[in-house]
């Protein structure tokens, strides 16, 4: 589809835009709908509209699947990470409270942390799987 | 009798939608319309659980002052995750599709028997 | 009143596309309805005040996968054939499940029905305490991550496990196993055990 000149600008113009508003909904996920899972599954199809418009050479350029593999485990590494936290601070295991002095203050962050965990794996695992399917030759 | 069925009509096209769901998984042949199939199944399931939740009257579980009536957040956690999962293990069954493919040349059920049998 | 009339005409809607993806032979076609079947459901969420659920749906259903069905169907070829059996069988198979389970759903609450037991059990606790223990208005937010961290941190690697059976599966050059297929014959393992059957 490199040759469409209005998908291509037009795409170009919207990718900023749904990776600001995959971040909007990652952070404020406490607050409103939204969370890691949606964030996640938003950032992932940026990449996939990329890959869609400009060929998947490209988007292999800027999502190099050595450093996106390896994000699909970070993630799952960081949520298992803060459950740990928790659990050397004095808590229990996926026990927020004690990661700080104020409970609530200690639950946001782990919420925080563990949202991103979240977003990281599914963001990760969906261009991942993009990659390979559009990758393979017929 | 139309209270009656208002208060199960959320249920019953849930179950119509499963039952077409299993119908397509079981009777069709071609192994991407299965998993399509497998999909409407699915969604049927999150729609019972949603269906199961809904409180008359009840607005979204964000809390705010203004509100007093939410309706039940359980099913919402779990069906969001189970969403997410669930476009994982399709992917899983595509890529098993496409592999089935690139070994037999076919993604017909039918086929697929026949060409068993021969080796 | 409107609400009631909305939610019947989505499901109404949405059973209708069900029926046109199983009698439709064009793949290609159904990848599409499959597509707008999950943005209907999406639309039946927000009704249902599953504000989180539905983003997702739309994200997920209407969005990544339909697209990774139109990858599968470059690589597969978008026609089904009819099958060769009669689907006698299977609808009787279909028909009595899907009667003994409306039978079931008299005994089920009323939709809406405040005082079902599954609003009852650990909901109320949820809706009122979650604000003072995790300090979030967005509840399914709190139950998610924090309450329910461990069901999230299973799904998670469930995620994870996806990726890595698509990679495994589909990971490789089109032909690898190809030489281990054709030559069966060989039979030489590396096993300590003689390999003599």
């Amino acid at each position: 589809m490199r040759h469409h000149r209005v998908l291509r600008i037009i795409s170009k113009l919207l990718i900023p835009f749904i990776m600001l508003f995959a971040l909007y909904v990652q952070f404020h996920g406490d607050f409103g709908p939204g969370g890691g899972f949606q964030a996640g599954v938003i950032f992932g199809s940026a990449f996939i509209l990329y890959g869609l418009i400009f060929g998947l050479e490209y988007a292999r350029m800027v999502a190099p699947p050595a450093i996106v593999t390896r994000l699909v485990a970070a993630g799952v590494l960081i949520f298992a990470g803060t459950g740990y936290a928790g659990l050397f601070a004095g808590g229990n295991f996926l026990d927020y409270g004690v990661l700080k002095s104020d409970p609530v203050a200690g639950q946001h962050l782990g919420i925080l942390l563990v949202e991103f965990g979240v977003g990281t794996t599914v963001a990760a695992s969906m261009i991942t799987i993009f990659f390979l399917f559009a990758g393979r030759d017929r | 009798m139309l209270q009656a069925v208002l208060d199960h009509y959320n249920y019953w096209i849930a179950i119509l939608l499963m039952m077409i769901g299993f119908y397509t998984v079981v009777a069709r042949g071609n192994l991407v319309k299965k998993i399509v199939g497998l999909n409407i199944f699915q969604t049927s399931v999150f729609l019972l659980y949603i269906s199961m939740g809904k409180v008359t009257g009840g607005t979204a579980p964000i809390l705010d002052e203004r509100f007093s009536v939410y309706s039940n957040p359980i099913p919402h956690v779990l069906i969001l995750t189970a969403i997410v999962v669930g476009v994982a293990t399709t992917a899983l069954g595509l890529a098993l599709v496409v592999r089935i493919r690139e070994s037999y040349g076919t993604i017909e059920e039918d086929e697929l028997d026949l060409l068993d049998g021969e080796t | 009143m409107i609400i009631t009339l909305i939610d019947i005409a989505l499901l109404t809607f949405m059973g209708a596309t069900a029926i046109a993806i199983l009698r439709l032979r064009s793949l290609f076609a159904v990848v599409m309805l499959s597509g707008i079947y999950s943005l209907l459901a999406a639309s039946m969420f927000v009704v249902l005040d599953a504000v989180d659920v539905a983003f997702t749906e739309a994200a997920v259903g209407a969005g990544i996968s339909t697209v990774l069905m139109i990858a599968v169907l470059a690589l597969t070829g978008e026609r089904e054939r009819t099958p060769s059996h009669t689907p006698l069988l299977p609808m009787v198979v279909v028909v009595l499940t899907g009667a003994a389970l409306i039978y079931a759903t008299f005994d089920m609450p009323a939709f809406g029905d405040a005082n079902a037991p599954v609003n009852l059990h650990v909901a109320p606790r949820y809706l009122n305490e979650s604000f003072a223990e995790v300090g979030l208005p967005n509840v399914v937010t709190s139950v998610l991550a924090s309450y329910r961290g461990y069901d999230t941190l299973g799904e998670v690697t469930v995620i994870f496990t996806a990726a890595v059976a698509v990679m495994l599966l589909i990971g490789g050059r089109k032909g690898d196993d190809a030489g281990i297929k054709k030559e069966p014959a060989d039979d030489t393992e590396p096993d300590d055990d003689g390999g003599t059957a």
